[in-house]
């Protein structure tokens, strides 16, 4: 049986996601709010925007990384360790610890619970299906950028997450790397499991996403589906982040 | 687990045995007595050679701290000795009269030197006179080294100083200087300069760093260095091993002892003289 | 010089006629090290933990007070063990003065502020790296202390190491609480300052001859272990 296929059973536990008057300060700024929003069909969504619009810091407020300053995440009424439990994070650095690259994965089945004899064998197809098994006894710092962040992912993947949230995961990455990761993530969706992905990549976002959350300046300012957004997004900030320009210093209503 | 996680944590089991195994406090089966004595008389060498006569006959190991006799004398105050062993008659019949110990024995003596370089420049080798010598080192102005540490050796060189009629303390820093160590190191100290220095014969006959200094000094009745002996008052301190400590005051002070301390020679020469009263 | 040259004569005869006496004394001298490095090991590595994770009130006072303890004079550590240990002292009761055991107790005192220093350091750092992962894989900050000094564990070597160097050098502490007992508590640092003060310096120079070889075969030995974790982990990556 493939061990990464336990989310496939039901819809996901953790939708619908809601956020209500979700807001975050630092230095006596509001960064990133208030946001309200509704996270509900399965597949990918993408929270697009330029750097700089709270990309960053929202896919940490959902996960539960940082506090918010008001408002509530809710992941389907569970409470937020709940709620991580049953998610992953894939940094735009992959954090990995000083042993083998195995034992990064291992590592993440143990906090995860997993029972100790079971954990091996887990973490070795998870790092099959990222390719990456034949290194697995090599110490994990020395890979490549690109075989690193392909160890979080198989970290990611060997929980078997319900979610699986990707902060600019590809940023630092050469197109191979790049997409090796987008393969993977695509396996997971097929797989049934919810990835909410911050990028600013357009040109990622168009491959990926099932829907879009557009960011500016801390504002959301758009949710569509990706397809229609694509066609024809609504504010003008989004029009002139699609056309490659940078942002105004005004502000945008919709 | 990795092998090196493994091999790690079996080191440290490893350590943690050792420290338990090896750092038993002494077993109380083990019968000693603690004596405070002088860096001198253990720089000497005796408590090398007579402790063994001892252990060999009482079965009791004796174990000496060697520290400065200031240090020695607040061991015992504080009743960490079972013994007090020094060459500071006064401070020691003080320290009776303090309640801290018994009773003061006198044990054997022997006696100061002064040294000093070769070139000798205040003039006065080959003197029997210790007054007339210090004077004419104050006079010349040349260097001396004192101990400056309150120890036996220390307040006898300044009694000589005293009866010298000359305030040495006074011209401290310049060519009298307080080295505030024990004698070997301010023989090393003297050696090195060069400089005068007084020292017991005991320490000096045993110091091997002499350099190109010689004894310029001797014979002078006041360079008499007495020894003495006092059990730590019991009553005092509930502490102190009463008996044993006793036993070995007795055979200190016994005919057996003093001819033990008789025999004890360096380089063919007896270092110390016994004089313990007779037995009444 | 001519003394130098003896010395190192001597070093060899000492240690190639395996004198019984210096077996002694050596052994003496490493027991009392490592038993003082092991404890303060097993007081510094939570002290580190806790300062380098847990925050509270007056917190930075008490990280500039273990750094300033780290350079503690070892004679004054011996004075405060003895007054404490003194049959006058409030300790007395225990019997410890001039035994291996007080020994170890004034070396653990100066061992620790050097070991809880770097690995509050050391911890502090990692902690800062890895949190964001640690907290999303649901590893609070207990939790995390085990993580957190396995992967220090090369900074952690060094600094105690570190602490078996300044145990097994210094002489103040172990003097005065050890009381330098010939085959009781006499190390080979105080023993080298015994035969100083007799004026036997060729024959201190080649006890100190030999305590630095000891000294030195430890740090190779760690020196090797280092080197060997570094080629499997991958460490010269910081």
């Amino acid at each position: 049986m493939n061990a990464i296929n336990m989310s496939l059973a039901a819809p996901c536990e953790l939708l619908p996601l809601s956020l209500a008057g979700l807001r975050f300060q630092a230095g006596g700024q509001t960064l990133l709010g208030p946001l309200d929003a509704r996270i509900e069909v399965p597949g990918v969504s993408v929270i697009l925007g330029a750097n700089g619009a709270g990309k960053s810091l929202l896919l940490r407020l959902l996960h539960g990384l940082l506090p918010p300053a008001a408002g509530r995440v809710d992941w389907n009424g569970r409470t937020p360790a709940a709620a991580r439990s049953r998610q992953a994070f894939v940094f735009q650095r992959p954090l990995l610890l000083r042993r083998s690259t195995l034992a990064n994965v291992t590592f993440a089945l143990a906090l995860a619970g997993v029972p100790r004899r079971e954990r091996r064998e887990r973490a070795l197809a998870a790092l099959q299906a990222v390719g990456l098994a034949q290194l697995a006894e090599r110490p994990a710092r020395v890979l490549s950028g690109g075989e690193q962040q392909r160890v979080a992912l198989a970290r990611a993947l060997a929980v078997a997450p319900a979610v699986v949230l990707l902060d600019e995961a590809t940023a630092n990455l050469d197109p191979a790397a790049t997409a090796a990761v987008e393969r993977v993530v695509e396996r997971l969706r097929a797989d049934g499991v919810k990835l909410v992905m911050a990028t600013h990549d357009l040109a990622q976002a168009r491959r990926l996403a099932d829907e879009i959350l557009f960011l500016d300046r801390g504002r959301l300012l758009e949710q569509a589906p990706a397809a229609i957004f694509f066609a024809g997004p609504r504010t003008s900030a989004a029009r002139r982040f699609l056309a490659g320009e940078l942002p105004t210093e005004n502000g945008d209503t919709p | 687990m990795t092998l090196l996680r493994r091999r790690f944590l079996k080191s440290l089991a490893f350590l943690f045995l050792a420290t338990g195994l090896l750092a038993q406090p002494a077993a109380a089966e083990e019968r000693f007595i603690t004596v405070a004595s002088t860096t001198s008389t253990q720089d000497s060498g005796l408590f090398d050679y007579l402790l063994p006569i001892f252990q060999a006959k009482t079965g009791i190991e004796v174990r000496v701290v060697a520290v400065g006799t200031g240090q020695a004398i607040k061991l015992a105050q504080n009743g960490d000795a079972d013994v007090l062993f020094v060459h500071a008659k006064k401070a020691e019949e003080e320290f009776v009269a303090a309640g801290d110990g018994v009773k003061r024995f006198d044990v054997m003596y022997n006696d100061f030197v002064i040294v000093g370089p070769e070139s000798d420049p205040a003039g006065i080798a080959g003197s029997s006179d210790v007054v007339a010598a210090l004077t004419a080192i104050a006079g010349k102005q040349a260097t001396f080294l004192s101990r400056g540490d309150d120890s036996g050796t220390n307040k006898a060189e300044l009694a000589l100083w005293k009866a010298a009629g000359i305030d040495a303390k006074a011209a401290s820093g310049t060519w009298y200087r307080e080295t505030g160590a024990g004698m070997g190191a301010t023989l090393n100290t003297a050696a090195g300069l060069p400089a005068y220095t007084m020292s017991d014969r005991a320490t000096w006959l045993a110091f091997e760093n002499k350099a190109d200094l010689k004894i310029v000094t001797e014979g002078d009745k006041r360079l008499f260095n007495q020894y003495g002996v006092t059990l730590v008052n019991p009553e005092k301190h509930p502490s102190v091993k009463v008996a044993d400590g006793q036993t070995f005051l007795d055979w200190l002070i016994s005919p057996e002892g003093q001819s033990a301390i008789a025999g004890f020679q360096v380089n063919g020469q007896q270092l110390f003289f016994p004089n313990a009263p007779a037995a009444s | 010089m001519n003394d130098l040259w003896a010395a190192f004569g001597r070093a060899l005869d000492l240690i190639t006629g395996a004198d019984p006496a210096l077996g002694e004394i050596v052994g003496l001298s490493l027991t009392v090290s490592l038993s003082a490095v092991t404890l303060a090991t097993l007081l510094a590595l939570p002290l580190g933990a806790l300062l380098a994770l847990v925050r509270f009130p007056g917190r930075s006072l008490v990280v500039a007070v273990l750094n300033a303890f780290m350079g503690l004079p070892p004679v004054v550590v011996g004075l405060v063990v003895y007054l404490a240990l003194s049959r006058s002292g409030p300790l007395g009761a225990l019997g410890l003065l001039f035994t291996p055991a007080a020994m170890i107790a004034a070396q653990v005192i100066l061992v620790t502020p050097i070991v809880a220093a770097v690995a509050r350091q050391s911890l502090s750092d990692l902690d800062n790296e890895y949190r964001p992962l640690l907290r999303s894989l649901g590893a609070g900050p207990w939790r995390s202390v085990p993580t957190l000094l396995w992967d220090a564990r090369l900074s952690l070597g060094t600094a105690i190491l570190a602490g078996f160097g300044r145990a097994s050098g210094e002489v103040g502490a172990v003097m005065i609480v050890g009381g330098n007992i010939d085959h009781v508590t006499r190390t080979m640092t105080t023993a080298i300052a015994l035969e100083t003060s007799k004026g036997h310096l060729a024959q201190a120079l080649a006890l100190g001859i030999v305590l630095i070889a000891i000294a030195l075969t430890v740090s190779l030995a760690a020196e090797g272990l280092r080197l060997r974790a570094q080629r499997q982990q991958g460490m010269s990556q910081a």
